[in-house]
């Protein structure tokens, strides 16, 4: 068991044909992941990858020919919310963006219309999931985790590699790895993690790592304290972040003194969560 | 993005929120020529994108063109904490006879945006909510449906409108609305909207914030940009598309990913050292842009060291490690480098880099803590 997916998904590419689009899809492959179809619109009726995988003009076609039941995007920020949009209405029930600078308002958008179709999106700006030796969806470097039963959630990217990879080498093992993203108004967030986590038989323990900015890490650790018997490690990322400042990601932002690094470890701590000083610690806090 | 009030104030008009008659002007010679042509007492208002312009003297009255000169003389002389005034509004003085608050931003727990307003207008609205939060009404708005018309009803008679002025303020609400989604606006706020002795509704004060990621689409506005605001440096980086923030300490830091520069900061931090700043080079990063970031980083004199910390992906470890190698040949740095390279392709980079002198590193924590060490 693992979390949104396993070696039964099969995957479909928005954007196969681009250069992140291509390289993302052949590691993914490499690694074991089912993908049955690609979209670019345009490029219909050619194939990539050595004529493994198949590219249409639209997600509705290739849900329809190949019965992909999960997407992952990799189309440029100014044609992401479009193509979230044709996912979703297409009926695809997980879809991933990886897509980094895609307008707020165009996120919005999305996310109150996927709720209506009851679609889970998770990203945008994010790595994407990794369940380890079952399958990728997205850029997570396949070797830098081996399977067990740690559940990992995460706003960040590279930051998320830092800690699997720290997991690995004392030889812990990983259920599934989401990267939910660091944009302000996203899909899946902590709380929907750790509610699969807490109910998937194969994860035993889960590592949240959050950053500064909006106040998700803070619900998280309600909903620790009266949701889950699992343990769990945290790491917030930005103790030196100035206020008023975005790092980078779109939603780390201290906003009138509210999302500091500070509040967020507090609020771990009080609900019983081991906070990491550094990603290197994580190891040890889960004995 | 933050736009100036006079940038905010012409495109509220667009969308038919009334503002009061003006102009702005560079010189006092042409503030006294836009008084000549308002007549009557104007207000000359500073044009810097910082808070609390009235308190610092940037937002004075005028009886008449010849003080409209002299005020414009000595505000465009002025510096508001630390920015140059270089532009002044002139606007038609207003009677007025109460200041409300009008605003819609993004609410990003409720991943709807919010219109807020409260008859306390005219102050920080943030002091408001703070200490008074019954005198603001929030109104979530569906972004697929937009603000209906029966909101902008809800929110006048929560102000208690004289209800003949309902209708003005039902366009005035609506307008905002329409100039905060089609400007792909974080924050658009009218502060304060006066009643003035006449009756009428007019935006005396505006501001407006525009998401960065929404530029593409917004050539218009992206023009409007104040580079004042931004240190030279972060213009650069800027133009290369790398988030770079410049801070107090002594070593320097290249990562790849948000994440993880906020956290190599932190270890910095945690081992005795100070972040010079937060430089991410994002996803996929090219030799030229390694290279650019690293002239970035050595342009600020208070770098003692520098440490990088890339993590492969998406970003491959030879690429980066070109990069580096090309800047070194070109600003040749005194400092010394920490290097640590992980994942994509690390083994190349590795090598490519073996004949640089440079420190390396296997862990974040060892990275760090020679970095400390080698700033020393």
């Amino acid at each position: 068991m693992s979390i949104l997916i396993d070696k039964n998904t099969r995957l479909l590419v928005q954007g196969i044909t681009g250069n992140e689009g291509l390289f993302h899809t052949t590691q993914m492959v490499a690694y074991g992941t089912n993908v049955v179809a690609g979209v670019r619109p345009g490029k219909g009726g050619e194939w990539v990858l050595d004529g493994k995988i198949p590219v249409f003009d639209s997600v509705k076609l290739a849900v329809e020919v190949t019965g992909a039941n999960a997407a992952v995007i990799f189309v440029p920020a100014r044609f992401a919310a479009d193509a979230m949009f044709e996912g979703a209405d297409a009926g695809l029930p997980l879809i991933v963006c990886i897509t980094e600078g895609i307008p707020v308002q165009d996120m919005m958008r999305v996310r109150n219309y996927l709720d209506q179709k009851g679609v889970r999106l998770v990203g945008p700006n994010c790595p994407g999931l990794l369940t380890p030796g079952e399958a990728k969806v997205g850029i997570i470097p396949g070797d830098i985790a081996i399977p067990g039963d740690i559940g990992v959630v995460s706003r960040s990217g590279t930051l998320t590699y830092e800690v699997l990879y720290a997991l690995k080498l004392v030889n812990k093992g990983v259920s599934t790895c989401v990267g939910i993203g660091g944009d302000p108004v996203n899909g899946t967030n902590f709380i929907d993690c750790l509610d699969m986590f807490e109910n998937d038989p194969q994860t035993d323990k889960v590592v949240l790592i959050g950053e500064i900015g909006g106040t998700d890490e803070e619900k998280a650790a309600e909903f620790i304290a009266a949701k889950m018997t699992k343990p769990a490690a945290a790491f917030i990322a930005g103790q030196t972040a100035p206020p008023g400042k975005r790092m980078g990601h779109a939603g780390a932002i201290i906003e009138g003194g509210a999302g500091t690094a500070a509040d967020k470890v507090k609020a771990l701590e009080e609900a019983g969560v081991r906070v990491a000083k550094h990603p290197g610690e994580i190891p040890a806090l889960l004995k | 993005m933050k736009l100036h009030e006079y940038q905010s104030k012409q495109i509220f008009a667009k969308y038919g929120v009334p503002i009061p008659k003006g102009r702005v002007a560079a010189t006092a010679e042409e503030a006294k020529q836009i008084a000549q042509e308002l007549g009557g007492r104007v207000v000359i208002k500073s044009q810097v994108l910082v808070g609390g312009r009235g308190k610092a003297g940037g937002i004075r009255l005028a009886k008449n063109p010849k003080e409209a000169e002299e005020v414009a003389t000595a505000i465009l002389g002025m510096e508001i904490k630390g920015l140059p005034v270089r532009k002044v509004l002139v606007d038609e003085a207003a009677n007025i006879e109460q200041e409300i608050y009008l605003g819609v931003t993004n609410d990003r727990a409720a991943r709807k945006p919010v219109m807020m307003a409260s008859a306390a207008g005219g102050v920080d609205i943030e002091e408001v909510a703070r200490e008074t939060p019954e005198k603001i009404i929030k109104v979530h708005i569906d972004p697929l449906l937009g603000l209906r018309d029966f909101q902008g009803r809800d929110i006048a008679a929560f102000l208690d409108l004289r209800r003949d002025l309902w209708r003005d303020f039902g366009d005035i609400a609506s307008g905002l609305w329409q100039a905060y989604v089609e400007s792909d606006a974080t924050l658009a706020e009218i502060n304060p909207l006066v009643i003035s002795k006449d009756k009428r509704l007019v935006a005396l004060d505006g501001k407006m914030l525009i998401d960065d990621n929404a530029l593409f689409r917004h050539a218009d506005l992206a023009e409007m940009r104040d580079t004042d605001v931004e240190a030279a440096a972060e213009a650069e980086a800027r133009k290369y598309g790398l988030a770079y923030i410049k801070l107090d300490g002594q070593i320097g830091c290249m990562v790849n990913g948000a994440g993880l520069a906020m956290t190599t900061m932190d270890i910095v931090k945690l081992f005795g050292g100070e972040p010079a700043n937060f430089l991410d080079i994002g996803g996929g990063a090219g030799a030229e842009k390694v290279a650019a970031a690293l002239r970035i980083i050595l342009s600020d004199t208070n770098v003692r060291a520098v440490l990088l910390n890339i993590f492969g992906g998406i970003t491959r470890c030879d690429e980066v490690a070109r990069g580096i190698l090309a800047a070194m040949k070109e600003v040749k740095p005194q400092a010394p480098m920490v290097v640590r390279l992980v994942g994509t392709n690390a083994e190349e980079g590795r090598k490519l880099l073996a004949e640089a002198r440079m420190i390396t590193a296997e862990t974040l924590t060892e990275a760090a803590q020679k970095a400390v060490e080698a700033a020393k």
